[in-house]
């Protein structure tokens, strides 16, 4: 192996994957994906189905909160929009699936950007809170307007197609969500590396440095909104198609908050964040669900006492990485990366 | 119109006594942003787990509901000292979301162990006479007149001792300018203590409240969020604002429940956000807070 990167020239500067050692691993890992369904049961299936679904929302709010340093406590409410709009366009619309789903994309990224636009004059606390404010209007929206949405009792989603592909089955929802969740990686790596990036980036850093130098500080911000929004809706039509039928309760602040602790997690404002802490959190979830069904067979008389196992202990995950390791694991990657890179001779 | 007059003013009494709550929970709110700039967004936690303690004191322990809520206050000063010296200390200097997502986290976890030790059942206290008095032909139950009381007993008792005890000045220099009074001889991170002690107690005196009102159930923490329209009304770092703003936004959540329920049932439920967002666009520093000016 190197003992490090030597660029000579712009272009492999600005490669995506730098060394031969990443590309084979990307290659290994698409490899594994695809063959998954060959040999995962249809419950894992289910389970990377909702990861992929996770994956691309937490890109998504991962460019809004991560590069921009908007704070954003709606998201899910986003992406209840997503879902319905789908839905709405699919059933009663009648509109193929292939073009209502990116229509779901563009209606939430619509509705986020009339959230965005408060971002005009506000930052950091008053923006996360005109976002909690998005959340529950959207919420009570969803509740309320029976007519469109079903209300409280929920809608029935009618299963989109593609050509051969029905997504009622869940070995082509899989692809669907794998394909999608691809994408939007490589959506987020490519939008991060661009002009409107950068700009992402300067204002998160700095705003009115930002400004100075010629970024349109609201034009970004309302862009990163949307583009946010976008992939909240995309996530939503699809896990709209994974659920089947679909009330409010898919969407409240409590799955914002999950969706902002996974990307805090996996690390805000790195690219492989929104992975890794979708990853860590889906795995910690199918552990808790394991001793919880333990303990309760164990002791059942005391059930009630392990109901809220999973709240506690994502809570002091919450906070001790917010306490040790804020960067949240991607950065502990690095760390761990760096020192076994030259490991022993490490000067 | 005399009978308009009475529809009104039954639910602006109710609006102004639910409102005075809201300002207690408020003044929390306030209490914690001015000295720490933390928005502690685990408030409404802090008044579900007052009130569930006091619940639980006065039914399962059969002790006087006075001897319970003194009991309460005490475990809401540990809980307040132990939050700011466990989890937000190490957190000064983070960025805010660091601040906003760490007291989101001990929500999780404060939710997490009510429902462990007390399920999840809506519970009553039962305490209050139940039959409503006639003011005037307004009809409002003991309850109400009770939590007006206590809260306005309350908020003067604070406005008093921000004014001339000795910690609230200290606290009041702290939220002013913190090195300045450190260099004074201030105890800094006493007055970080000391307001989140008081932020605990008084949004659990808040909880103890509305949970006599309308019964413990885990969603009195939503009460949190609700007051964060109040705050914001306000003025994030405004005492004052966080009294009138409790008071205007219980207020305005009970007169659309009264008058634009009929066009758009519970309507009152989102009204205060609807508020909030125009509070926001208009004037987002609140009635009273300090505004931030920038020029580049």
């Amino acid at each position: 192996m190197p003992a490090g990167l030597f660029h000579e020239n712009y272009h492999t500067d600005e490669r995506i994957f730098q060394t031969w050692f990443a590309k084979v691993w990307l290659i290994a890992f698409l490899l594994g994906g695809v063959l998954f369904p060959v040999f995962g049961s249809k419950y894992a299936i289910s389970i990377m189905i909702e990861v992929g679904i996770a994956i691309i929302a937490c890109h998504g709010l991962n460019i809004l909160t991560g590069f921009t340093g908007q704070i954003s406590l709606g998201h899910a409410a986003f992406m209840g929009v997503g879902a319905y709009a789908c839905s709405i366009l699919i059933g009663q619309a009648g509109l193929p699936f292939i073009v209502a789903l990116p229509m779901a994309g563009a209606v939430a990224a619509l509705v986020g950007m009339i959230f965005g636009i408060p971002s005009l004059r506000l930052r950091g606390l008053y923006l996360a809170m005109a976002t909690i404010a998005a959340q529950f209007i959207i919420e009570f929206t969803i509740r309320r307007w029976d007519s469109l949405t079903g209300g409280v009792e929920g809608m029935l989603v009618d299963p989109g197609s593609i050509g051969p592909f029905h997504f009622d089955n869940h070995y082509h929802l899989y692809y669907l969500t794998f394909i999608l969740a691809i994408a939007a990686t490589m959506a987020t790596k490519n939008i991060v590396r661009s002009r409107s990036g950068r700009a992402f980036v300067a204002i998160r850093d700095r705003y009115l440095a930002a400004e100075v130098i010629g970024v349109n500080v609201f034009r970004y911000r309302l862009m990163s909104f949307a583009v946010s929004s976008f992939f909240a809706g995309i996530a939503g039509a699809l896990l709209a198609q994974y659920l089947q039928v679909i009330t409010h309760e898919s969407f409240t602040i409590h799955q914002s908050i999950d969706y902002l602790a996974m990307c805090i997690i996996g690390g805000l404002g790195h690219l492989l964040g929104g992975i890794y802490g979708v990853g860590f959190w889906f795995i910690l979830e199918r552990i808790l669900e394991v001793v919880t069904t333990t303990l309760n067979s164990t002791y059942p008389d005391h059930m009630t006492w392990f109901v809220s196992i999973r709240e506690i202990v994502f809570g002091f995950v919450i906070v001790s990485f917010l306490i040790f390791e804020p960067d949240g694991l991607a950065a502990r990657w690095r760390t761990i990366r760096a020192y076994w890179k030259l490991w022993p001779f490490s000067y | 119109m005399h009978s308009e007059y009475l529809f009104f003013m039954q639910f602006f009494m109710s609006g102004l006594s639910m409102g005075s709550i809201y300002a207690l929970v408020a003044l929390g709110f306030v209490l914690i942003y001015k000295s720490t700039s933390i928005l502690n967004l685990a408030q409404g936690e802090f008044l579900m787990v007052g009130a569930y303690i006091c619940l639980s004191m006065t039914l399962d322990f059969h002790l006087n509901f006075f001897v319970s809520f003194l009991i309460t206050m005490v475990f809401s000063v540990i809980l307040g000292l132990a939050v700011e010296r466990l989890v937000l200390r190490p957190l000064i200097g983070e960025p805010i979301i660091s601040v906003i997502m760490v007291t989101l986290g001990l929500t999780y976890i404060l939710r997490g162990l009510v429902i462990m030790l007390w399920g999840n059942d809506i519970r009553q206290f039962n305490i209050f006479p139940e039959q409503p008095i006639d003011l005037w032909g307004v009809k409002l139950t003991y309850l109400y007149i009770y939590s007006m009381g206590i809260s306005l007993i309350l908020l003067t008792f604070f406005a008093i001792f921000f004014k001339y005890a000795r910690t609230g000045i200290f606290m009041r220099a702290v939220a002013d300018h913190q090195t300045a009074s450190q260099s004074m001889g201030i105890s800094v991170k006493r007055v970080f203590a000391i307001s989140w002690c008081i932020a605990a107690v008084v949004s659990s005196i808040g909880g103890i409240l509305v949970g006599n009102i309308g019964g413990v159930g885990v969603d009195l923490s939503y009460i949190g969020l609700k007051v964060l329209p109040a705050v914001i009304f306000g003025g994030l770092d405004s005492i004052l604002g966080a009294i009138i703003g409790g008071l205007v936004v219980g207020v305005l959540e009970f007169l659309s429940a009264g008058y634009l329920d009929p066009y758009i049932p519970a309507i009152n439920e989102v009204f205060p956000f609807i508020v909030l967002v125009l509070v926001l666009m208009i004037r987002p520093y609140g009635l009273f807070g300090t505004e931030e000016i920038e020029r580049v």
